[in-house]
């Protein structure tokens, strides 16, 4: 509790930004809109009106304030509008209909899964490979770092088309391509980091059961690597659904939260840019906390954890 | 066919070579380190030039090295272009008022522990969101030009320099503190000669995840909206245009853009937290 009450302090204060911000957003379209419906409004000019600060006009028409959390097409959506948005799109829409998120939701959690899951595969294949062979690590641990330099955005229409040219048919491929490729990086890091964790002692002590390399590999390497994998694990989700957000982005797609992002883009309808924002929020938060149970459960079976 | 077989020969002695270097006697050296990166880099080229050429494929699918290196000595002034459009007014400007704002909403934060414990949540949640999601709204906020790919910059960077920052701050010891006020320090001399240098490891991390999400957000921005040139905007239209080795090239500039950046903040994290265990070698 004592931990709550700050952070739902700090919420409400930015909610409440948020409500204030709408007035001075919005106040130029509540006007134009207002004068339409024959409200006198100051200054009667559009042209003058252009020209002035939202603040200032919202204070000369203190009567139109309340039209700007009602517009179709806001600068800045209320924060009830996208809620209603968000809840028509969500509860009462059926999941199979094209304009549900959660259907949306699920394209792209089904790709973020699968980059997911392809990175990790290839981040601990890697870490072994480095932690068992100084060759690769000479070779690859640098390439693995500049790697994530390369804004891998600028590759995404590229992939797009190579996967395409292939053979492939369908998105989610080349999505799950550039998830993996942001998240097996925070993978191959703690992983190389987390198979090294086992100090002199604890190796000298397995030579003196004479255990083999792999039993030293499972018995002693693979449990200690746990807590620091799990860590990775919690970056690695997070990293696979910005790469899916952005695979789904720049590329014309029409199904995932993206594709939502863009298509509303295109049709100038911002308060459904928005709800597939806070979809995506609210699909992050599952993913982490969803590791994060993992996490727990595991180390409490190891006995890591009390 | 002699070709495919030339690239896997071109493999295996890369590979050989570098297996001799790391098992050598001067395997630690910086020479060493140096040079095994190099030679694989070179190796995957190379085997890239001749699997293109012996296996024919077409420059539509995937251009050779060759073909990308002329059109980037051709082109050099269209990327030159390009890279002051989107890296230094796009990515460098957002990333400076980014970082500088996070900073010292950070030092703010940091006297009031109610806002600190009620921020660090959201922010360490915020920051693992991905907010290049935001970039539509932006420039439909800030225009075409480059500041709407600042703002979206500003709102990438902003919240992994934050929380980086906040919690480099919690990093002195209790002892440290109290050594800093018998000596009868005020809270800005603990702040400039103790806690401060002792963020710095911290600091210096978020500084370093933000630029490659500077240059990630400065592309995709343009994907949304752009003047006619600029390099998100000449990837989109080259790959419509089917000229992928512009593609090539663009990206061949954003690596090198990135990593310069990346091993530039790198240099400076060097300088300046030469007391890091990290940093001596």
């Amino acid at each position: 509790m004592r931990q709550a009450l700050p952070v739902l302090v700090v919420l409400a204060a930015l909610l409440a930004i948020w409500v204030v911000a709408c007035i001075p957003m919005n106040i130029k379209l509540a006007l134009t809109q207002a004068e339409r419906v024959g409200v006198d409004v100051v200054p009667p000019d559009v042209r003058v009106r252009q020209e002035m600060s939202g603040l200032a006009l919202a204070l000369r028409n203190p009567s139109v304030i309340p039209e700007v959390y009602t517009l179709d097409r806001p600068r800045l959506p209320a924060p009830g509008q996208v809620g209603r948005d968000f809840w028509e799109n969500t509860v009462e829409r059926k999941v199979t209909s094209k304009r549900s998120l959660v259907f949306h939701g699920w394209v792209t959690l089904s790709a973020t899964l699968n980059g997911f899951f392809l990175g990790t595969a290839l981040g601990i294949l890697l870490a072994v490979g480095i932690v068992y062979s100084r060759t690769m690590e000479l070779s690859i641990m640098p390439w693995a770092i500049i790697s994530q330099t390369i804004p891998i955005v600028a590759l995404a229409p590229m992939i797009i088309v190579l996967v395409a040219a292939v053979g492939i048919e369908g998105r989610l491929v080349p999505k799950a391509i550039i998830s993996a490729y942001l998240c097996f990086f925070p993978i191959l890091v703690g992983m190389v980091a987390g198979l090294r964790a086992p100090d002199r002692m604890q190796l000298d002590l397995l030579k003196t059961y004479s255990a083999t390399p792999l039993q030293v590999f499972w018995k002693l390497r693979v449990p200690t690597s746990l807590p620091y994998l799990f860590t990775s694990l919690k970056v690695g989700i997070a990293a696979a659904l910005v790469g899916t957000i952005v695979g789904e982005l720049p590329t014309g797609a029409v199904q995932g939260l993206g594709a939502r992002i863009l298509i509303g883009d295109q049709f100038g309808t911002p308060i459904q840019i928005w709800s597939a924002l806070l979809a995506t929020a609210i699909l992050a938060g599952v993913l982490i906390t969803g590791i994060g149970v993992l996490q727990r459960l595991t180390l409490r079976r190891m006995g890591a954890l009390q | 066919m002699i070709l495919v077989v030339l690239a896997l020969l071109v493999w295996a002695t890369g590979w050989w070579i570098n297996g001799r270097l790391a098992q050598s006697a001067a395997r630690d050296s910086f020479a060493v380190r140096l040079a095994a990166p190099a030679l694989f880099g070179f190796t995957v080229l190379l085997m890239w030039e001749l699997l293109v050429r012996g296996l024919d494929v077409s420059p539509v699918i995937l251009p050779a090295p060759t073909a990308i290196a002329a059109r980037f000595g051709a082109e050099l002034g269209t990327l030159w272009l390009d890279f002051t459009q989107t890296a230094i007014r796009g990515a460098a400007t957002g990333y400076f008022i980014g970082c500088f704002a996070a900073f010292v909403m950070a030092i703010l934060v940091d006297r009031i522990p109610f806002l600190q414990r009620g921020l660090l949540p959201i922010g360490n949640f915020v920051a693992a969101l991905p907010i290049v999601g935001i970039a539509p709204i932006l420039v439909s906020w800030f225009g075409f030009g480059w500041q709407s790919k600042a703002a979206v910059v500003v709102a990438m960077v902003f919240f992994p320099v934050l929380v980086n920052t906040v919690t480099g701050l919690a990093q002195t010891t209790v002892m440290q503190r109290d050594l800093m006020r018998t000596y009868s320090a005020g809270y800005w001399q603990t702040l400039l000669k103790l806690r401060l240098p002792a963020a710095m490891p911290f600091i210096f991390n978020g500084l370093k995840i933000s630029t490659t999400l500077a240059l990630i957000g400065a592309i995709v921005a343009e994907y949304f909206g752009s003047p006619t040139y600029g390099m998100g905007f000449r990837i989109t239209t080259s790959v419509g245009q089917l000229a992928l080795d512009m593609v090539w090239a663009e990206i061949a500039v954003a690596a090198l853009a990135g990593s310069l950046f990346y091993g530039g903040v790198a240099l400076i994290q060097r300088r300046v937290t030469f007391w890091h265990p990290s940093q001596r070698s």
